[in-house]
């Protein structure tokens, strides 16, 4: 595939978001840390969409994330932010890991079902555990950075900022090249027809499972990046509607492009902001008809608002079939 | 013994009304193929329009019994519309997209229910328990049981048979099941898709919010109340399968009784427990327990 951005292009992309943060005010600058940290959870859905499967259950990677890091940090003191988003994605992988290979037999709407479920059943056991503070949770202290603790909220904000852009930006590069590579189309053959893929000898089975590690290895990240935006964790991160949320972006962005996921995120935070600002009592409302406009009008997501001309000119011939079902997959 | 009889007891009772909520879900999944989120709002929906109509009664001085049969009149009528213009005037507009799309739509509408309710009802509990005590109480086995409670094991049989006898006796039935098998036969043997499709939905919406109005008089109603009963009645068609009859009911049945053991035996495992039993029916028989396995399309 010749079409999309180069890869350095991206980095000062994601530098020039970074910076960006300087200049933008402090409300403006949370409500990005969470786009940004929703965007990578997202993201892992795009990823995994690409292989046909839709996630209802990315909140227990999340969660597990969360609470992985949460209690490193208050058993150990450990509140470096950069350590806390390693460990929250090791966590959430390591549970990918033992959870992906067994869940990748299932497809359509078990698959999404069976993920439910287990975050379910994170959920019901959290609520109950009075060790991790029931449905209450816990707090946290702050983040810091490389030893340097910030004092000013302003600073802090910033800091939180920093770090969530260019983990989220790094893995939008990363996700944009696992797209391109052989990898990545065997993920979009395997949504075709897994049967087809096995006899010509990949097993699609380990496609699954992997990006479905990749994927909760993104949510444990996104996990330790909510907590340390909130310094408080609690059972809802594993409900099933904080996951539904998520998925909520995926498909307002569609899985034709990695930027969108980021537009979408932020589209969402914004309406979201917005509302609960001016319409406190039915933000919701606000929510669900935007997400019905989204599905009625752009039945391909945000990303086709710009990918379409450029799909139409180049590799129409080639992905005819994909691009006449990327909008409807995710 | 009298231990184990109190489980059982209510467990069906759970079972009871947790059957007629899976029911419509069920019915709606096998006709149009989607996985209704909303369900639970529709749920949430008869349980505050049959409060509303229940406190109208009452507080006209009517005998407890007419708000109960005001509150089913109500929300039976209510419901029914309500099933009919959502599905011509919105689900209609998605028909032919993905699984997944027609999903996230019902979520759409789930989302903007949750906030109607509340624009309406408002956000503090609200409580019908004049028809609770109708029945009285009632001694089963050296159990004292209230009456209203016990009443509805036979209802939810009533309404599961006369869903199962119109579905598989009467020609409308026999016509639905034939949508269900195979759509596009059907479109060619001229039957009426569309029509089936909008008399299903709202069929379904109608069974949920019955349920709703069953249990009203048991609970408060307060938001967050929809969120709980989808979860439930997921599990439930999950275990039994998609689109089947007889599996909601023992998807009913099974959840009724583990909740009601959970509770009495450790309740700290309630929703564990039961998505447990979901996790496990899914790893073994992911069509679930009463659906055959479909040849694999190639």
């Amino acid at each position: 595939m010749k079409n999309g951005l180069h890869p350095l292009v991206m980095i000062a992309l994601v530098a020039g978001v970074t910076l960006l943060g300087r200049a933008l005010p402090t409300w403006t600058l949370s409500l990005a840390t969470i786009a940004a940290s929703n965007a990578l959870i997202a993201l892992g859905i795009v990823v995994l969409a690409r292989t046909g499967n839709v996630s209802f259950g990315q909140g227990l990677f999340f969660a597990a994330g969360g609470y992985g890091v949460a209690l490193i940090a208050n058993a150990w003191g450990l509140t470096d932010a950069v350590a806390q988003v390693i460990i929250g994605a090791a966590c959430g992988g390591l549970l990918g890991l033992i959870v992906g290979p067994f869940i990748a037999r299932y497809s359509g709407i078990f698959f999404g079902m069976l993920t439910l479920a287990l975050s379910m059943v994170f959920y019901g056991a959290l609520v109950k555990s009075t060790a991790l503070g029931g449905s209450d949770g816990f707090n946290v202290g702050r983040p810091t950075l490389l030893g340097l603790s910030f004092t000013d909220p302003r600073e802090a904000d910033f800091m939180l900022y920093a770090v969530s852009v260019i983990v989220t930006g790094f893995a939008g590069i990363g996700a944009t090249i696992l797209f391109r590579s052989e990898f990545g189309l065997a993920s979009l053959a395997v949504r075709e027809n897994n049967l087809r893929v096995e006899y010509l000898g990949i097993s699609a089975n380990r496609v699954i499972s992997i990006n479905f590690v990749i994927a909760a290895i993104f949510a444990g990240a996104s996990g330790a990046f909510a907590l340390m935006a909130q310094r408080h964790i609690d059972p809802q991160f594993a409900y099933w509607t904080t996951s539904g949320e998520f998925v909520f972006v995926a498909v307002l962005a569609g899985t034709q492009s990695v930027a969108a996921v980021f537009v979408a995120s932020m589209a969402l935070e914004l309406v979201r902001s917005f509302s609960s600002l001016y319409l406190p009592n039915t933000w919701q409302l606000v929510l669900g008809v935007f997400l019905l406009g989204v599905i009625l009008f752009l039945p391909r997501g945000i990303g086709s608002l710009w990918i379409r001309k450029r799909r139409k000119r180049s590799t129409i011939a080639a992905n005819a079939p994909i691009a006449a079902e990327t909008g409807a997959a995710s | 013994m009298n231990f184990f009889l109190t489980i059982v007891l209510d467990g069906l009772i759970q079972a009871s009304w947790l059957f007629i909520v899976a029911l419509g879900l069920t019915l709606v999944f096998g006709v149009l193929k989607i996985l209704n989120i909303a369900h639970g709002s529709f749920y949430a929906l008869g349980a505050y329009i049959a409060a509303s109509a229940v406190t109208m009664v009452a507080a006209r001085g009517f005998h407890p019994g007419i708000g109960f049969v005001a509150m089913l009149v109500a929300v039976a009528l209510i419901a029914s519309a309500v099933g009919l213009l959502l599905e011509r005037c919105l689900l209609k507009m998605f028909y032919g997209r993905d699984e997944v799309v027609l999903l996230l739509v019902t979520y759409a509408v789930f989302l903007i229910f949750e906030d109607l309710t509340k624009l309406i009802w408002g956000v503090n509990p609200i409580y019908a328990t004049q028809p609770y005590e109708l029945f009285g109480n009632l001694e089963f086995a050296g159990l004292y049981y209230v009456g209203y409670d016990l009443v509805l094991i036979p209802i939810s049989a009533l309404i599961g048979f006369a869903v199962w006898f119109g579905l598989n006796r009467t020609v409308i039935g026999k016509i639905v099941l034939a949508v269900i098998h195979n759509e596009e036969m059907s479109v060619s043997m001229g039957v009426r898709v569309n029509r089936v499709y909008a008399v299903a939905f709202a069929f379904g919406v109608l069974l949920a919010a019955l349920a709703g109005a069953l249990t009203a008089p048991k609970i408060s109603m307060q938001p967050g109340l929809s969120s709980d009963v989808i979860i439930l009645s997921f599990a439930i068609v999950v275990i039994g399968g998609l689109g089947s009859i007889e599996g909601a009911a023992v998807g009913a049945i099974l959840i009724g009784l583990a909740r009601a053991a959970s509770v009495h035996l450790m309740p700290e495992a309630e929703l564990f427990m039961i998505y447990f039993i979901m996790a496990a029916v899914l790893v073994f028989r992911p069509e679930g327990l009463f659906k055959r396995e479909m040849a694999r399309r190639i």
